[in-house]
């Protein structure tokens, strides 16, 4: 049996939990790896919310957001992608794999989206195989 | 008069730097020993030895600092016997209570410290390529015990309970003196926190755009303080000098800004904060204007591991857990 990876998502409720509810409405199939969480915005989750997810064993974590321009808060997204992009670089600078890591933007109408997003994240996390926490590589 | 508060303090793997800062407080310190007796001050002060050290009762000495991180086996011993040795013990200056500077050692091997340290280093001459070793025989008949270097640097609170935290590299006198009173007067907060005023070094600072009734606007251009030399009284981060400032303790009274030099996080995180450098990410890209200069800030910091974790890397989540022992 191939490894089935954890993957913390944090979705902004405004779309990509809406997204997520529309890949089940549209009966899309896909992983049973992605624990969702609710966040008001992307722009709410700090990256120690990364971090401490990935010290507690996830082996992947998804911060999906509006498209910019569709901020629900006018400009949160735009704070994420910066925070994101710089974090990004902090993971990799102090020797973790940035590629357990990722931000998307998925609107409340890209069900199929969401859906082949952790598809391909959960292939992708197969690969890298379990978070070193656990005594991976 | 009271019983004097017997005091100690230790040097762990610091640059005793604390100890000159406590020593600041200059004559405020003679009034100080009226309450306190000294009876450890080691390596750097008074002249007891660690064989004294581990001859004291348990708990016999009321209050004792460290300074310093734990970098190698003696650090550790010595750490632990002061533990013991003491009722209440402090964490003094940002390695004592976040690793400091040493702890982003833990970005390098062991080999890549030791061959700079000893070997690349331009003013270093060691023709025969010796390191450091736990073992050693010297001219055939002293046998040596050094201490081994540890795999990793740790805080004090990593290896023993530690009630109380100071940040500072290192701790303003003035605070030293403050922090000399509260414990004089017993007035101390509840064990596990930081001694601290609580306010951010931009409550303490003089430029901060709302002092001057001033808009603080997104940052549209990274500098380092190599490119040129800021405006005395803007706020740096205004200017984009990015500066630490929002989420370090003030209390240094913002003594780098005073000198227009930006905060770069000594102090320790405000209350609140878990983990220092993922909220310097977060407050620094919250201050950007855009993703252009978001990489702009990336590639004029060429490490941002190192740039946000500066003094506080070992207490960090992503040294702690996420990265343990992958390069050693």
């Amino acid at each position: 049996m191939s490894f089935s990876p954890n993957i913390v998502g944090f979705a902004c409720q405004w779309c990509t939990y809406a997204g997520a509810d529309l890949a089940g409405n549209l009966r899309c199939k896909y992983p049973p790896t992605i624990k969702l969480i609710r966040v008001p915005c992307s722009g709410s989750v700090e990256p120690e919310y990364v971090l401490e997810s990935l010290a507690r064993g996830a082996d992947g974590v998804l911060i999906g957001g509006c498209h910019f321009g569709d901020c629900h808060y006018k400009e949160g997204n735009y704070k994420t992608s910066r925070r994101m992009t710089i974090l990004k670089k902090m993971i990799e600078d102090a020797g973790f794999d940035p590629r357990r890591f990722r931000l998307e933007w998925i609107s409340g109408a890209e069900g199929k989206r969401f859906a082949e997003v952790v598809e391909e994240f959960t292939r992708e996390l197969q690969e890298l195989g379990p978070n070193p926490v656990k005594g991976g590589a | 008069m009271a019983d004097k508060i017997k005091f100690g303090f230790l040097l762990a793997g610091g640059c005793a730097g604390c100890e000159t800062a406590l020593v600041d407080i200059s004559e405020r310190l003679v009034d100080a020993l009226d309450h306190l007796e000294v009876v450890f001050w080691a390596p750097t002060v008074a002249d007891v030895k660690y064989k004294d050290l581990e001859a004291m009762e348990d708990g016999f000495i009321d209050l004792a600092f460290v300074d310093g991180m734990v970098r190698n086996t003696e650090n550790e011993h010595t750490v632990k016997v002061l533990r013991q040795k003491s009722k209440t013990l402090v964490a003094f200056g940002a390695c004592a209570s976040l690793g400091g500077i040493a702890a982003l050692g833990d970005m390098h091997s062991k080999e890549e410290l030791f061959n700079q340290a000893y070997k690349d280093t331009f003013s270093t001459d060691n023709p025969e390529g010796l390191l450091p070793e736990p073992q050693c025989l010297w001219e055939g008949k002293y046998d040596l015990t050094l201490p081994a270097f540890t795999k990793r640097v740790s805080t004090i609170d990593q290896l023993v309970d530690v009630d109380y935290y100071v940040g500072g590299c290192p701790p303003h006198h003035d605070f030293i003196f403050q922090l000399i009173q509260a414990v004089v007067s017993g007035n101390l907060p509840p064990k596990g926190s930081w001694l601290t005023s609580g306010k951010a070094v931009c409550d303490i600072c003089k430029r901060n755009p709302a002092e001057h009734d001033q808009q603080r606007l997104p940052i549209g251009e990274v500098f380092r303080t190599v490119d040129g030399r800021p405006d005395e009284d803007k706020c740096l981060l205004q200017q984009g000098y990015i500066c630490f400032g929002p989420v370090t303790q003030g209390d240094c009274g913002a003594s780098c800004l005073n000198v227009n030099i930006p905060c770069r996080g000594c102090g320790g995180p405000i209350p609140g904060v878990k983990d220092y450098g993922a909220r310097c990410v977060s407050m620094v890209a919250s201050s950007l204007k855009d993703d252009q200069t978001a990489e702009k800030l990336i590639s004029k910091f060429n490490d941002m591991a190192k740039f946000c974790y500066r003094y506080s890397y070992s207490s960090g989540i992503l040294n702690q857990k996420l990265t343990p022992g992958n390069k050693v």
